[in-house]
């Protein structure tokens, strides 16, 4: 896999260096002004070679503060939703002191050379950031405060920044930041030990509420996605791609397609073919033509005769039931403490539990959508890209070209979800550019969406848990299996990988004597990718539904279950448990991210508490809990359940409890909790992908369904734990825990438990 | 293609276009107006909502041949300076993650207040139920809707 949430980000954060771009850099940085303080920031996040030194030195952002007072800083990671535009930005105002009303936020172009990573996955963007981009803010406050200081004649301790000012604290003298900057811009840039950084008692912006940057642009309709990205003479491709993963085009008949008004030209695209890759295009036949509706009915004409390829035959509820039994065998071993059988031996109760989940598809409400310009040896994109510098690499490999002829600019993202991290529709458009000459902006529909999208695997797992004479949870033995991420660029790849097994399974964190984790082979055919919170999904579904029966069982409290399960507060690694490597923590240093049963026993504790966990609850109403730790950040929630006499769900409430260390906006850190909460619904209630004959058999939102407003949980309460632990991602760990809640809910109500997703009460 | 002029946000427009496209593929393709967005083409997610009329449509489903002498709204045209009740409400509960869903949203429940001044809970899902957001952002539409409509 070239890059994706479970390849960690290699990086050395403890170096941040502040300096000060050359006349290079200016030209590069086009559109800012080239006077005023200007500062790079290197994060010196550049891929580490083997042995660890780095390689290069990279500028991560510029902070640019003009004459005029305007403070602009460039964002580096992709917007889709998750504030990031918002997020990294004020850090450095508030350490700056700057009015952030006046700041400017300016999209940076993908290219990793000059920013560091862009990969905009794995929520990683403000655990990631978080110090460099204090340090650059604090850099440039102390060279304004020098500036201040030296003309004013006083000693810059007794100078402060606010609001855009460097503030002289006993006068009350004061100056804006554009009277000082071309006196800080001409001073030597201060040594790493000069700079202080905030008492996070001292912060103004982190830590509370922020609007995001681009609202009025989306509400009046201005925002600009990829979808929506226009250049002179711009055509617009449709593509019929192969029904079947791995199946070619055999024959075309385009003559129908052609005589079309507004038809243009029809190409066929060559696919990776099996296996289909994360970065290249399916085989297809591209209709080019003056505007979408155009392209839309000539693909409709088109005449295509089709190899279908090995996965012709492909049904997919069969595989699951296949892989079913497999998990009956004895299985590759993932973890393994204490020994599992002989506590099996001394069992006084042995629960046996299956959980079965479904393909996903990512449904972003923007369809994959990207306009390409090759020109003059040159290739100019325009897309919704989470990982731009990979949609760069993908289009100058598929072009032939260097990847300095290839520029990516990124637009706003109407959603990504893990989806447009892949780079293979960005392709599409430049293929497309280059062999019809023009501009083109390749559309998918919703049709091409749902049946051609990087699926979240299926999968099928099966757990046993022993309880002993001392009604002790002794021993847990958790199979799982579905098709890998890795098998979409590795045709030999049957068994989930590390990173995917890391994701809520190998990292089992109770203290129970015996644990065995194993894996089966599954082979994909059809492409599988991520989407957010990737294998968390169904491995939290299984255990955390497990943990409720063995609370059952051992007539316990599930909360109080699971806190006694949690064991004493302490650190935990896995790394002796398991035999093919160390667990990697989200690609953090285990030491600077510790795993510890504290910060999850204390959201358990707090979301409790905050949903009245124990209450009474009136006839067909129920809560359900689960907690779980992904992506660093511990959450714990509780999901109200009420059912009707006609099965009908709702959920009147949702509890979320969460420590992600230092929160940087509260009011986003909310909105993914609130948006988590209903995509995880959508997960657990109505979506799912099945495949027969090798085709995607769903089409639509009619079809594959997300939730809609009258079956979205109504409301969902967010307690954020305060912290200045190290700050850690919120766009994925929302979901994983949310699923069991529910499920463990829906147990109390109806007394069946929840074996099989999408929930069917019918079933 | 056919010639057509449509009224859209209180201004003519003379286009030629095939009698079956879109209003939607008119709007953003032919008159470079991309407020109103493409997400299903087939009535089911909402992103393509305009006014025919005062009324919410699905301008993905409606050919423009239909169109007629009809007031189309878009979001362009929904108010002057972006300070329509809602587009305010929705900024004060800052309600968008991604934004791409919510230029519909917006025309869906400006069309629901329109008609009805002081929805109820049941009122407003069952007006917004044709609209979806896969960031999930309903919870702060429906309370954006709320504040809208005490104003
Ligand atoms: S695009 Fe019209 S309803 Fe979805
Ligand atoms: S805000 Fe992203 S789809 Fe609604």
């Amino acid at each position: 896999m070239k890059s994706s949430v479970l390849k960690s980000p290699e990086k050395d954060k403890e170096t941040t260096i502040i300096y000060k771009p050359g006349r290079r850099d200016f030209l590069k940085l086009g559109s800012l002004a080239a006077t005023g303080l200007i500062l790079g920031v290197n994060f010196s996040c550049s891929d580490r070679k083997k042995g660890g030194e780095i390689t290069e030195l990279r500028s991560g952002a510029y902070l640019t503060i003009t004459s005029d007072g305007k403070v602009i800083i460039t964002a580096h990671r992709s917007e889709m939703g998750q504030g990031v535009r918002t997020s990294l930005p004020l850090i450095v105002a508030d350490e700056l002191g700057a009015d952030w009303e006046k700041a400017e936020i300016v999209q940076a172009e993908g290219d990793e050379e000059k920013y560091g990573n862009q990969n905009t996955d794995g929520s990683f963007s403000v655990r990631m950031f978080y110090k460099p981009m204090r340090e650059a803010g604090a850099t440039a406050k102390l060279l304004l405060i020098r500036a201040a200081a030296g003309k004013w004649e006083v000693d810059e301790s007794e100078c402060d920044t606010d609001n855009g000012k460097v503030i002289h604290k006993s006068s009350g003298k004061s100056a804006g930041f554009g009277e000082l900057v071309d006196l800080a811009a001409a001073l030597p840039l201060p040594k790493p030990e000069e700079i202080t950084l905030k008492d996070p008692s001292e912060f103004k912006i982190i830590g509370k509420d922020t609007p995001i940057i681009d609202l009025q642009d989306i509400v009046t309709g201005k925002a600009v996605y990829g979808i929506d990205a226009k250049v002179p003479g711009m055509k617009i491709a449709v593509i019929q791609r192969c029904p079947v993963v791995g199946g070619k085009v055999k024959s075309v008949n385009d003559k129908a397609a052609l005589a079309i008004e507004g038809v243009l030209q029809v190409h066929t695209i060559e696919g990776a073919g099996i296996p289909p890759q994360l970065h290249k295009p399916l085989s297809g036949v591209a209709v080019i033509a003056e505007n979408t509706w155009a392209a839309i009915r000539g693909r409709k004409a088109l005449e295509i005769e089709w190899d279908l390829g090995p996965n012709a035959g492909y049904d997919s509820d069969k595989q699951q039931q296949e892989l079913l039994e497999k998990t009956k065998e004895k299985g590759t071993v993932r973890r393994q403490r204490g020994d599992f059988d002989k506590t099996l031996k001394n069992a006084s109760k042995v629960i046996e539990k299956t959980y079965l989940a479904p393909f996903y598809a990512h449904g972003t409400i923007e369809p994959p959508a990207a306009l390409a310009r090759v020109k003059d040896g040159k290739c100019e994109i325009w897309a919704p890209s989470q990982h731009p510098q990979w949609a760069r690499d993908s289009v100058a490999d598929a072009l032939g070209m260097d990847v300095k002829d290839v520029s990516v600019n990124v637009t706003l993202i109407g959603g990504g979800f893990g989806r447009k991290s892949k780079p293979d529709f960005i392709v599409e458009a430049a293929l497309l550019s280059q062999k019809s000459g023009f501009p083109v902006k390749i559309q998918w529909t919703r049709e091409d969406d749902i049946q051609h999208d990087f699926y979240h695997a299926q999968s099928a797992q099966r757990i046993r848990a022993v309880i002993d004479k001392d009604n002790k949870v002794s021993g847990w033995n958790h199979h799982s299996t579905f098709p890998s991420i890795s098998s979409t660029s590795d045709a030999g790849a049957v068994q989930p990988s590390d990173g995917e097994m890391r994701l809520g399974c190998v990292d089992f964190p109770y203290d129970v004597p015996s644990v065995r984790i194993e894996t089966h082979d599954a082979k994909a055919h059809v492409r599988i990718g991520w989407l957010r919170s990737v294998s968390n999904i169904h491995h939290v579904f299984a255990a955390g539904s497990m943990l409720d029966e063995i609370a059952e069982a051992r007539q316990m409290d599930p909360v109080a279950n699971v806190l006694d399960m949690l064991g004493e507060d302490r650190s935990i690694t896995f790394n002796e448990e398991m035999p093919q490597g160390e667990y990697d923590n989200y690609g953090e240093n285990i030491k600077d991210y510790p795993w510890e049963t504290g910060r999850l026993r204390q959201v358990i504790e707090r979301v409790a508490e905050k949903s009245g966990w124990g209450r009474e609850m009136p006839e067909g109403r129920a809560l359900g809990f689960a907690a779980h730790r992904s992506f660093l950040t511990y959450v714990a929630c509780v999901v109200e359940v009420a059912i009707d006499d006609r099965n009908h769900i709702t959920i009147p409430n949702v509890y979320y409890a969460l420590d992600c260390g230092q929160a940087v906006n509260t009011d986003r850190i909310r909105s993914q909790f609130e948006g988590g909460g209903q995509f995880a619904a959508s997960l657990a209630l109505n979506s799912a992908v099945t495949v027969k004959d090798g085709q995607v058999v769903q089409d639509n939102f009619d079809t594959y369904q997300i939730v809609r407003m009258p079956q979205a949980p109504q409301k969902i309460h967010v307690d954020i734990v305060e912290s200045d632990a190290k700050p850690t991602g919120v766009g994925e760990p929302p979901e994983p825990p949310f699923i069991p809640a529910l499920c463990n809910a829906i147990y109390r109500i109806t007394g069946k438990r929840v074996h099989k997703l999408p929930v069917d009460l019918e079933a | 293609m056919a010639q057509y002029t449509l009224r859209i946000n209180g201004v003519e427009h003379q286009i030629d276009a095939m009698p079956d496209m879109p209003l939607l593929w008119v709007l953003r393709d032919v008159l470079d107006m991309k407020g109103t967005k493409f997400g299903c083409g087939k009535a089911l997610c909402g992103a393509c909502t305009v006014h025919f009329d005062g009324v919410a449509t699905r301008s993905c489903s409606l050919p423009v041949s239909a169109v007629q002498s009809a007031e189309i709204t878009t979001i362009e045209g929904l108010s002057e300076n972006g300070d329509h009740p809602l587009q305010k409400a929705w900024a004060e509960h800052v309600v968008p993650q991604c934004g791409y869903c919510q230029t519909g949203q917006i025309m869906s429940a400006a069309a629901l207040l329109r008609e009805n001044p002081s929805p109820s809970d049941e009122e407003i899902d069952s007006a917004m139920q044709g609209n979806l957001c896969r960031c999930g952002t309903y919870n702060r539409i429906k309370t954006a809707i709320r504040t809208a409509s005490e104003k």
